[in-house]
Order: C-alpha cells, then sequence, then structure tokens
C-alpha cells in the first residue's frame, strides 16, 4: 500500500511528519521497536532538509512516500533543494563531536544504523532520499 | 513539544523533561543545561514523561561531556522508557552518558562518581 504526505519547511512540523509515519506504520507492522526506529530515521532526514536545504523557509515543502508490502518498507523523501550527496558525507566520531562539542553529524549515523538502505539521488531536477527496511513481524 | 521543570533536592539539582525532544525543541534544553552548570555540580534528569530524543537531543548531552568533566559536574539521567533508552543505544552513547532507573540510583551514582 502506497501512501503520502507533504510538509512546509519548519521543524514544528517534526511532530506531524512522525504521526504521519508512525500511524501509517502501525497499520502494517507489530514490533513498536522496528516503527520507532523507522519514525526517528525519517524524523533525521527531514530535519536535515529543513534546517540544510531550505534554510527552514516555510515556503518550501517536502514530500514523503511510503511503500509498504509485507516484508519492506520503502520511505522516499522528496524535495528540490540544494541536494545532499552522501559521497561528502564525513561519518564523525563519537570523539570528535564530545571535544568539539559538534550538535550535528548524530541523525545520519542514527539513518545508517536503523535502515537496511539510504541512497541519495537525483531523478527529474528532485532530490531524493531513499530508506528501505526490511520487516518480518507484519500484522 | 517539551516542557522542562526545576527543582531543587538538597544539593541535587533535578531537571524533569517532558515531551519530545527533537530539532526544533531541542535549544530549551541546551539553554537549560547550558545555564545550569554554571552553578550546579549535581544534575539529575528525569526522564520519566520524556517521550521521544532524535539526535539533536542527543547532540545536546554530548556536547555538555568535556565540559562538565573539565568543571567536575556529575550528571545522570533517570527514568527513561525503552524507546529513548534504545536511541542512544543506537550509537553507544549509553556507555558514555550515566543512565539509571530511579531517582534514588541516579542520587546515588552522583554521590559515587
Amino acid at each position: 500500500m502506497q501512501y503520502n504526505y507533504s510538509a512546509q519547511c519548519s521543524k514544528k512540523n517534526l511532530a506531524d511528519i512522525r504521526s504521519f509515519i508512525s500511524k501509517t506504520l502501525n497499520n502494517h507492522f507489530r514490533s513498536e521497536i522496528d516503527i520507532h526506529h523507522m519514525v526517528l530515521a525519517v524524523d533525521e532526514v527531514c530535519a536535515n532538509l529543513m534546517i540544510h536545504s531550505h534554510n527552514c523557509n516555510p515556503k518550501e515543502s517536502i514530500d514523503l512516500f511510503v511503500d509498504v508490502t509485507k516484508q519492506e518498507v520503502v520511505i522516499e523523501i522528496i524535495d528540490t533543494g540544494n541536494g545532499f550527496n552522501i559521497k561528502n558525507y564525513q561519518e564523525p566520531t563519537i570523539k570528535e563531536i564530545i571535544v568539539e562539542k559538534k550538535k550535528g553529524g548524530l541523525g545520519l549515523m542514527l539513518v545508517k544504523r536503523i535502515m537496511d538502505k539510504v541512497e541519495f539521488f537525483k531523478s527529474n531536477n528532485n532530490n531524493i532520499c531513499r530508506l528501505k527496511k526490511k520487516i518480518l513481524a507484519s500484522k | 513539544m517539551i516542557t522542562i521543570q526545576t527543582n531543587k533536592e538538597e544539593d541535587f539539582y533535578i531537571l524533569k523533561v517532558s515531551g519530545d525532544v527533537d530539532a526544533s525543541s531541542s535549544i530549551h534544553l541546551d539553554n537549560k543545561i547550558g545555564g545550569i552548570i554554571k552553578t550546579e555540580k549535581k544534575i539529575l534528569v528525569d526522564c520519566n514523561d520524556l517521550q521521544y530524543i532524535s539526535s539533536a537531543g542527543l547532540g545536546v548531552f554530548m556536547s555538555y561531556i568535556h565540559e562538565m568533566e573539565e568543571g567536575e559536574i556529575k550528571m545522570v539521567l533517570f527514568g527513561l522508557g525503552n524507546n529513548v533508552k534504545n536511541v542512544f543505544h543506537i550509537l553507544g552513547l549509553d556507555q558514555l552518558i550515566n543512565m539509571v532507573e530511579t531517582k534514588e540510583d541516579a542520587k546515588n551514582l552522583v554521590d559515587a562518581i
């Protein structure tokens, strides 16, 4: 089944995005921890896009598409901001975060740990972040 | 939506954080901790009503580790729900930040470390 949601690029909308993902996945899956993980992963990607690609401009928006099968969830987060190039992303070490007091950098680490596959690519002038996770305990 | 209440018990400064700590609300937690570490040495963070934390919240706690060590300030989190605890665990941060079950455990640990 497919679901979609659109949100303006204001950080205040992150709670509504989490609620959308949570409700959508609750229709299909039993595992509370898996659902929480995917809510967190989507929250992290959307927060990054809103802050770094859209400067939290509420006139701009991001679109979410969720495709659920019995075995897998594919979530696409699509926007037209400055594209994020994952090849340029250097994962910080925990020591760097502590010593340099960096408050960022942890989000994508979480996303990569949580999801089975994380892709960023461009298609028809859109930036697409595609997250995939296999799930066994479906309803 | 985040709510932060403060309370003092003996020489423990208790910070009760309720709601969601995400990219939108983490600034409030950051400002609060940044303020209290100027005067307090024993800080307990009550997470019993903390429903959700994202990397923005983790980043706040992480960013004060160094300063707290230098200032000999002790901080312990207590009462974390499974989902919140799990977010720390994914990145192994539960090894760097003190967390226990109850307020009494937190007081004992602050006095022991």
